[in-house]
């Protein structure tokens, strides 16, 4: 996800130089870092450990060097699968003159050292990572770098640009004299941290650029990685939580003689809204859940269905909204219009569905707490904790773990707080994990969005008026409240109000209904997932009512965007746009530009006289600007389709009785292996341009790439999602 | 109740409920974390582990119904030809994101594997259609088993 304004600037602010590059970990003092080295278990290291293993070097928040030549590179983002760890690693690596086979990799503790300046805190989303990391990382790298150089000529008495580095050793090569960084440490630490740095060019890159093996992925081919589900921390016992299952209710009794008679179950503790039973073990802990059959008053939503939002967000919606942009006269246009399409899109709720469940661990003490979890957002997560127990912050600390799938889930921390006000009723640490059947019905989920648009066509093929208006909840406001523009949630508009094509006469506006009985968040691809499907839905829409090839439309209307233009070549080459398909086979087109990426995407579907639903191809053509981790992202392009698509063909989230329909798999259906189509990623980068991101990106391209492909191949429009219960039959034989 | 478990080539004996899955004794009891909970209904397939030979899903497998059969899990996989192998293309074709399932997948694969060592695509789709990947890293997985499957030790 990604908070417009703040990537304009207007947020909170970044952090400072110094923070980057000055002595953070020296000046912090008593850190506990929770570290997790590829290949091997969760190990703690702090200052204390340090000590003992040898001098450190830590020149920034980023880098530590013991005197044994252990290079530590600390990790400000969450590793949830994006490859972050290793991306981030490459940046550090580069101009640090390390080789990824030399470091190891920890994450970082909560502290503000480590804010993401993109996002304006400590957060992992918005495909901010490696935009964030691109110059400040590497800034580090090579300041530590030139330390090292510095400490080294002062011990020959030869000036510093005669020395070189290069995996972790500086040479003179004049008296042909190398020493390792470890040997440096110490005496690196007293060099002044550099005020003016100098990065390499990139035609001097060894790392950026190539695809070295990631440095996550072994440890989760034997069963060592280490989730925040996977902690055990002696003398911890294990609870699962349930909550009301309707928002706003609370509990009224449970049986807790049964639950404490099933063996092993050792305590039950209450929230005003929700239960846990600890044990021994999870299956005690589950057994006594039955046992304890809770009972709850359902409050003010038990009759809320998902009809009901839709009806009040349809009412909502034909009234105007806060402007979100306006050039020149859409009404007037529209009116002036060779032809005219007036259309309604909906978008449904969405679960995130990780496949690791939410779980926290924690073991609260008077003097402070230990948090296990694993979080996208590290400053979040303390705070909760210390709301809810009332220690101060600086006594907690969050042992950032790796992430079964974030997507969004782990940006609040709400399961974190509940956990904490849990597990402050005892002494001693406690697992806390919500079964897969409370992590869907309790999600907080994706908006529902009712998206109303009309635009026309002059005679010349051109757009004449575009009007779209999306009515919705504002994620933003109860995120992020300081980023609401005058009522108007940028997210909510985001990639509505920037689109890639000439409008002259455009106006986009935004209704905010807020649902009841549901809590909403961000989900993979945020604003783009939601309105690019609408947008490329609608040209597509254009194309075909009067007539023009779907890409020469979007070349046309997108002239004035070189990269645009790139990409769509690139994938109408790539894909054999305009081929001859076999009978009941279609290619869809979609174009976006999300993350400050570009991206074409040409989905070729079949539908079967069943009206079975076959993905058979998408070429996507990528254009991020410089790429650090080529394979990295060929695999964000990947991933992020099958997400979409998932999503496009089934997904969605209904209320009955105030109370979420979908609890398990086998009704909040998964792409499955047999399902997914082949996928050609083709990177068409741009070095010189602004470095883009690319964890949401393939999502955003899947649902109207795949609405285009079915409309191709059987001439049915798809406005609303998921799809694949929209076909039937009489479809297929179209 | 007492149960007499072979795991990973040891012998272990544990204490619990007749009626507790596989599942929660090796992650809780033994401390076996890399097989992993998803779903508890054997929908997602993260849990699966190796009954004689065989992919099961430990979450809905007793403990009762384990005892005296061979159990093999992720940790011990490495030992088997075809579970080094399939690990081995897992590396080399980075399928890997956020590996939660991964555990399982492999697993499937490599029992896939040691009773046909050849698949076809579509043996491939039987076989893995039952382990859920929510980062989708279908393409990959579905390479790196023609991968495994073309090294013959």
């Amino acid at each position: 996800m990604r908070k417009w304004n703040r990537t304009q600037g207007e947020g909170l602010s970044p952090p400072t130089r110094r923070a980057l590059l000055g002595g953070v970990l020296a000046g912090g003092g008593g850190f506990l870092l929770s570290a997790f080295v590829p290949g091997l278990p969760l190990i703690r290291a702090s200052k204390a450990q340090d000590a003992v293993t040898g001098i450190v070097f830590s020149p920034n928040a980023f880098i530590r060097i013991t005197s044994q030549g252990g290079v530590t590179l600390i990790m400000r983002h969450a590793e949830m699968g994006q490859g972050i760890y290793t991306g981030i690693s490459m940046l550090l690596a580069e101009e640090l003159e390390v080789g990824l086979d030399q470091v190891s990799v920890e994450a970082a503790p909560a502290d503000p050292a480590y804010v993401d300046s993109v996002a304006g805190e400590e957060e992992t989303g918005g495909s901010s990572s490696t935009r964030d990391s691109w110059v400040p990382l590497r800034e580090a790298g090579a300041a530590a770098r030139m330390m090292l150089i510095a400490a080294a000529a002062e011990q020959w008495g030869v000036p510093a640009s005669a020395c070189t580095a290069r995996h972790g050793t500086v040479f003179h090569h004049a008296s042909g004299r190398s020493t390792s960084y470890g040997a440096l440490a110490e005496a690196a630490a007293r060099q002044p941290v550099p005020k003016k740095i100098t990065l390499k060019s990139p035609t001097d890159f060894t790392v950026i650029g190539t695809s070295p093996r990631r440095l996550d992925t072994k440890a989760k081919t034997n069963g060592s990685a280490r989730f925040g589900i996977d902690v055990q921390i002696p003398g911890m016992k294990i609870g699962c939580i349930k909550a009301c299952p309707v928002k706003g209710g609370h509990l009224t009794g449970y049986n807790r003689a049964a639950a404490l008679a099933v063996p092993g179950v050792v305590d039950v503790l209450t929230l005003p809204d929700a239960i846990a039973v600890i044990a021994s073990h999870m299956w005690a802990a589950l057994k006594g859940q039955e046992a304890a059959a809770p009972a709850w008053d359902y409050g003010p939503n038990a009759h809320i269905a998902t009809t009901d939002i839709v009806a009040r967000m349809k009412a909502a919606s034909e009234q105007s909204g806060v402007t979100a942009l306006k050039t020149g006269n859409a009404e007037e246009a529209l009116k002036r219009a060779h032809t005219r399409i007036e259309a309604v899109y909906e978008l449904p709720f969405l679960a995130h569905a990780a496949l690791e469940p939410i779980n926290t661990t924690l073991h609260i003490r008077p003097d402070g707490a230990d948090v296990w979890v694993g979080t996208q957002v590290p400053g979040r997560a303390r705070q909760e904790v210390a709301d809810a127990t009332g220690l101060p912050p600086e006594s907690i600390a969050v042992h950032n773990h790796l992430i079964g799938g974030g997507f969004g889930r782990r940006l609040d921390s709400n399961s974190i707080g509940q956990a904490a006000r849990f597990a402050k009723q005892v002494s001693y640490p406690v697992k806390l994990i919500w079964t897969r059947e409370e992590d869907i019905t309790q999600d907080q989920f994706r908006p529902y969005y009712y998206d109303r648009i009309s635009a026309g066509l002059a005679a010349d093929g051109t757009i004449s008026g575009w009007h779209h208006r999306t009515t919705g909840s504002a994620v933003t406001a109860r995120w992020y409240p300081e980023g609401m523009q005058n009522g108007l949630d940028p997210d909510a508009v985001e990639g509505a109000a920037q689109t890639p094509y000439v409008m002259a006469d455009q106006l986009v506006e935004f209704v905010r209904d807020e649902p009841d009985a549901v809590t909403t968040l961000w989900w993979r691809g945020v604003g783009p997932t939601h309105n690019v499907f609408v947008v490329e839905s609608m040209i597509d829409e254009l194309a075909h009512t009067s007539g023009q090839d779907p890409l020469a439309l979007r070349k046309k209307l997108a002239a004035h965007q070189p990269r645009a233009i790139k990409v769509l070549d690139e994938v109408a080459k790539q894909s054999g746009w305009g081929r001859a398909l076999p009978v009941g086979h279609g290619l869809g087109i979609a174009l976006h530009y999300s993350f400050q990426t570009w991206a074409a995407t040409v989905l070729e579907v079949a539908v079967e006289k069943s009206g079975q639903i076959r993905l058979i191809r998408v070429d996507s053509a990528v254009d991020c600007g410089p790429i650090v981790f080529p394979d990295g992202v060929v695999a964000q392009i990947q991933g992020g389709l099958i997400f979409g698509l998932t999503m496009a063909l089934y997904n969605e989230i209904t209320l009955k009785n105030g109370q979420v329909e979908q609890s398990n798999f086998h009704n909040y259906r998964m792409m499955r292996l047999n399902e997914a189509p082949d996928i050609r990623v083709h990177l068409v980068p741009d070095p010189d341009a602004e470095i883009g991101g690319i964890g949401e990106v393939g999502t955003v391209a899947a649902a109207p790439a795949l609405a285009n492909a079915l409309f191709a191949a059987t001439g049915k429009r798809l406005r609303r999602i998921p799809f694949a219960k929209q076909f039937s039959k009489v479809d297929a034989s179209l | 109740m007492s149960f007499d478990l072979h795991i990973n080539g040891a012998a272990q004996t544990v204490d619990v409920p007749s009626d507790m899955p596989l599942l929660w004794v090796l992650r809780d009891i033994l401390g076996l974390t890399g097989t992993k909970y998803g779903c508890g209904v054997a929908q997602c397939g993260a849990c699966t582990v190796h009954l004689d030979g065989a992919p099961v899903r430990s979450c809905l497998l007793t403990v009762a119904a384990a005892a005296g059969h061979h159990i093999t899990t992720i940790e011990a996989i490495e030992q088997t030809e075809a579970g080094a192998k399939v690990q081995q293309a897992w590396l080399d074709e980075e399928v890997i994101q956020c590996g939660y399932c991964q555990s399982g997948q492999i697993m499937a694969v490599t029992a896939l594997l040691q009773n046909n060592p050849h698949p076809t695509d579509a043996d491939i789709d039987d076989a893995m259609a039952g382990n859920i990947c929510r980062c989708g890293t279908y393409v990959r997985i579905r390479k790196a088993i023609h991968r495994a499957a073309s090294q013959d030790a």
